[in-house]
């Protein structure tokens, strides 16, 4: 593994101001248990978690509250002790707006601990794979650098896969985010350790943590947890430059190492697994300490918050009680955004709680963000192309997304883009490019959908045809093989015989007919 | 609290149509300023009255069409149009002349096709060509470099008053473009002519200053992203090749290359014609192609073809091929054949 011999780089990306001292003074805070939190059985990519809770119920800190329905799909727990108030639909930070099933727990602020947990495991290396992705299945970790994929399941190479490298994201790309910074100056030990238990589980060798270099702080302290505590894995940090999106998962590997994920598969194909640095800690708890995951360390920042800072907060805590907590809104306060200001979502209301994925809530007037400008046509200049990390044609998307010609906007590769926003933000024209690509996805899936509707419904009057048609061939089959039968017993002569009653039968039967009809006529 | 729903991403740089162009107003001032001092008042009228013209039609259609005056008015792209348009004609153009070419420049290649962003052709040099078939005489006299111009009053009787250019005795003279062509025809040696007094230091006297200009001012553009490198590169680089061939070839037939590259419209045409983003190739291999395409035309209409210069029929022909340029040098995406 050659990882940083070579200074590689992806296509494109942006310089973007960091803004990363509006929060990055303090450090994490724990932010003072709400009332009520509210936790949403999907706080992850696969199946929704079934409760395993009712209302009403008591629920102790750490106790899980609602299992992993399948492969694909993460525990929850309850990140503090309460009763159960109600499992019920309410507003949860996708950017749909959509309400989904959440528990919502009303907490008693005694913080009981739930007496069933694993017993903690300071010698991880004693424990083998399949032990260590049990245990990290079960305390519920997805991963924390917004995806929110089952993180047991990543860390499982299957059978027949070759991987060579772990990767641990750092590089926190996106303007404003500096939960992760934080947690690299405050957690290194978690963080370096988590990864050597990432790798045990992986069964490789080699890990890499990429960091921006704008982050130096993070960088050293990495450096020195590692000289201390990496022992049976080489885990090297590499500073990486900051541009954006590195963080990006396809880019950062593509810095690291100068290989591109194929567009349909993922970094396994290639021989790497990558987690988010904050997925390493949390998988250091589930192992070390027996913890679950319960809180996370969220950015609460930009200029609509009178004082931005990182917190620790519960999972499940509303985004107006950490706004709260923050000293408020500050009067121009303009939009809520959950993420970054490149890729995150605005939130319409901050009622939605901090879910497992959520890494930032910025509060942004209009000095964080550039307000909505009215678009004017694309003049083809081509500047949306130059920035692109995929190096897709943005504009040629653009035209053929507002064509509806979905063949076209597929045929360039409509699904390789990454939706990182670099095409929007340096058109002149300001067209909302990412916009028309969603819509263009969205389109793309519905009908996909409906086609697949369409077929099954083919199927199945295809299959009813031949049902049909089955069912008449057997009928001639079994009057067939009673001719035979028939045949058989009674030679011709039976035969014969077996005519002429049946003339006989005809014959009568004409009989009876003519002579009711003879009835009617009179 | 509720909060409004706006698509990501959320910030934007500092950039917009009427930046772009304006930048690119400004990077032509240098360039303009040394014709003016080379050509006179004829260059200013030139200016004032193509943008005059095109800013009025572009207003008039927008209009017609209900559109927002103040959003495409604003961006200014009709005085770019207009300006370009005023440096390509000969300087003291009659104001019916540039009155017809802006029209046909905005009206017709223009706001017909859709308006800004939809017209397959470069609106300048859509009106220039119109002009230069149409009154060809008109287009084709050019006041000489060094003497000294005529008078102020006569310029304006020639823009204004219908006096024609041609009747000024000793006001207009061969340039180096068209002495290389009708002297050659003659068959006479180009080390003969090349000291006459249509020549200077690289290219055609007096435009070869401004041509270095235009240099400087283009390679501002690129430095600040007004315009990318590829398709001036690509243009000079097309008709350098090519002229250094052939001059290696004869050098006594065929001009210099560095002649070519610093006579009419060679650096004007490559900087700020050429790389029309609306009609030009837009992947980057595609500029590159489409720079070398128009590189090549115009050393072939130049030395071939029928007119003096070949800019604006070299761009119009490229911007033909631009669709189908663009249709074939897509880049590779990622993750698409990658080897890893």
């Amino acid at each position: 593994m050659t990882v940083g011999s070579k200074p590689w780089r992806f296509h494109g990306g942006l310089r973007l101001a960091g803004r990363r001292e509006v929060s990055t003074d303090a450090s994490a805070e724990p932010v003072p248990i709400p009332a009520t939190l509210i936790l949403p059985l999907q706080q992850h990519i696969g199946t929704r978690a079934k409760p395993l809770v009712s209302v009403g119920d008591r629920v102790l800190k750490a106790q899980p509250i609602a299992e992993a329905d399948g492969y694909v799909s993460a525990y929850l727990h309850a990140p503090t002790s309460g009763r159960v108030a109600a499992i019920k639909r309410l507003p949860v930070p996708h950017p749909s707006g959509l309400s989904a099933r959440c528990i919502v727990i009303d907490t008693d602020g005694e913080e009981t601990w739930w007496d069933q947990l694993p017993e903690p495991c300071s010698e991880y290396a004693a424990l083998d794979a399949h032990e260590l992705r049990k245990r990290i299945r079960s305390a519920g970790i997805v991963g924390l650098g917004g995806a929110a994929f089952p993180s047991a399941v990543k860390l499982n190479p299957g059978p027949d896969r070759k991987l060579d490298l772990l990767v641990l994201n750092g590089a926190e790309c996106e303007p404003y985010i500096t939960c992760d910074d934080v947690l690299m100056r405050t957690r290194a030990r978690e963080v370096i350790t988590g990864a050597a238990i990432m790798c045990r589980s992986l069964g490789i060798e080699h890990c890499v943590v990429g960091i921006e270099d704008d982050m130096p702080a993070a960088i050293g302290a990495l450096e020195e947890a590692q000289s201390e505590f990496a022992r049976d894995a080489d885990i090297r940090v590499q500073p990486v430059p900051t541009v954006y999106p590195t963080g990006g998962e396809k880019q950062l590997l593509q810095v690291l190492t100068g290989r591109e994920v194929p567009s349909d598969g993922i970094p396994a194909d290639i021989g790497i697994v990558c987690h988010n640095v904050g997925t390493a800690a949390a998988v250091y708890d589930a192992i070390a300490r027996g913890l679950p995951l319960m809180h996370r360390f969220v950015t609460v920042t930009g200029h609509g918050v009178r004082r931005p800072r990182n917190v620790e907060a519960l999972l499940g805590t509303p985004v107006s009680h950490l706004i709260e907590h923050c000293g408020g809104y500050a009067p121009d306060v303009a939009r809520l955004i959950l993420g970054g200001p490149m890729m995150g979502f605005a939130a319409s209301t901050d009622e939605v709680p901090i879910v497992k994925g959520t890494n930032c809530v910025l509060a942004a007037t209009y000095d964080d963000i550039t307000p909505v400008r009215t678009p004017v046509p694309c003049i083809r200049c081509g500047a949306c192309a130059e920035v692109c990390p995929v190096t897709l044609l943005p504009q040629q998307l653009y035209w053929f997304a507002r064509a509806k010609d979905f063949d076209k906007v597929q045929d360039y590769n409509l699904f390789d883009c990454i939706e990182c926003g670099c095409c929007a933000a340096v058109c002149p024209s300001h067209i909302p490019l990412v916009q028309y690509y969603r819509y263009a996805k969205t389109e793309i899936w519905t009908q996909e959908r409906e086609r697949q509707k369409s077929d099954m419904a083919r199927r199945r009057f295809d299959f009813r045809l031949e049902r049909i048609e089955a069912d008449q061939r057997a009928r001639e089959e079994r009057l067939q093989k009673k001719k035979k039968a028939l045949d058989t017993a009674a030679g011709t002569e039976g035969k014969k015989a077996a005519i002429e009653a049946a003339l006989q039968r005809v014959q009568e039967k004409k009989r009876a007919q003519a002579a009711r009809g003879d009835k009617e006529d009179a | 609290m509720r909060f409004s729903t706006e698509s990501s991403p959320h910030i934007a740089l500092d950039t917009s149509v009427p930046l772009i162009m304006r930048r690119l107003l400004l990077a032509l001032v240098p360039g303009t300023l040394a014709l003016f001092w080379f050509f006179g008042v004829g260059v200013v009228t030139n200016v004032l009255l193509a943008v005059a013209f095109c800013v009025g039609a572009e207003a008039a259609i927008l209009a017609l069409r209900g559109h927002s005056l103040r959003l495409f008015l604003g961006d200014s792209s009709a005085i770019v149009t207009g300006w370009l348009l005023a440096l390509a004609l000969p300087p003291l153009s009659p104001w019916w002349l540039i009155l017809v070419a802006s029209f046909f420049a905005i009206v017709v290649a223009k706001q017909l096709y859709g308006g800004l962003g939809y017209n397959p052709f470069n609106p300048a040099m859509v009106g220039y060509v119109v002009a230069l078939i149409s009154f060809p005489v008109d287009m084709t006299s050019w006041i000489s470099a060094t003497d000294p111009g005529p008078s102020l009053i006569t310029s304006l009787a020639v823009v204004f008053g219908g006096d024609s250019l041609g009747q000024l005795d000793g006001v207009t003279a061969a340039t180096a473009l068209d002495a290389a062509k009708t002297q050659v025809a003659l068959g006479r040696m180009v080390s003969e002519f090349s000291d006459g007094p249509a020549f200077g230091l690289l290219g055609a006297v007096g435009t070869e200053w401004a041509a270095v200009l235009f240099l400087a001012g283009g390679v501002w553009m690129i430095s600040q992203g007004v315009t990318n490198w590829q398709i001036p590169v690509s243009t000079l680089g097309g008709l350098f090749v090519i002229a250094f061939f052939f001059w290696l070839l004869d050098s006594e037939v065929f001009a210099s290359p560095v002649f070519h590259l610093f006579s009419g419209g060679t650096m004007l045409g490559a900087f700020f014609i050429a790389t029309d983003p609306v009609s030009a190739s837009t992947t980057p291999r595609g500029r590159l192609v489409f720079g070398a395409g128009i590189g090549i035309l115009v050393y072939i209409i130049r030395t071939w073809g029928g007119y003096p210069d070949g800019v604006a029929f070299a761009v119009l022909l490229m911007n033909l091929m631009a669709p189908t340029i663009d249709h074939y040098t897509r880049p590779r995406v990622y993750g698409h054949g990658a080897e890893g």
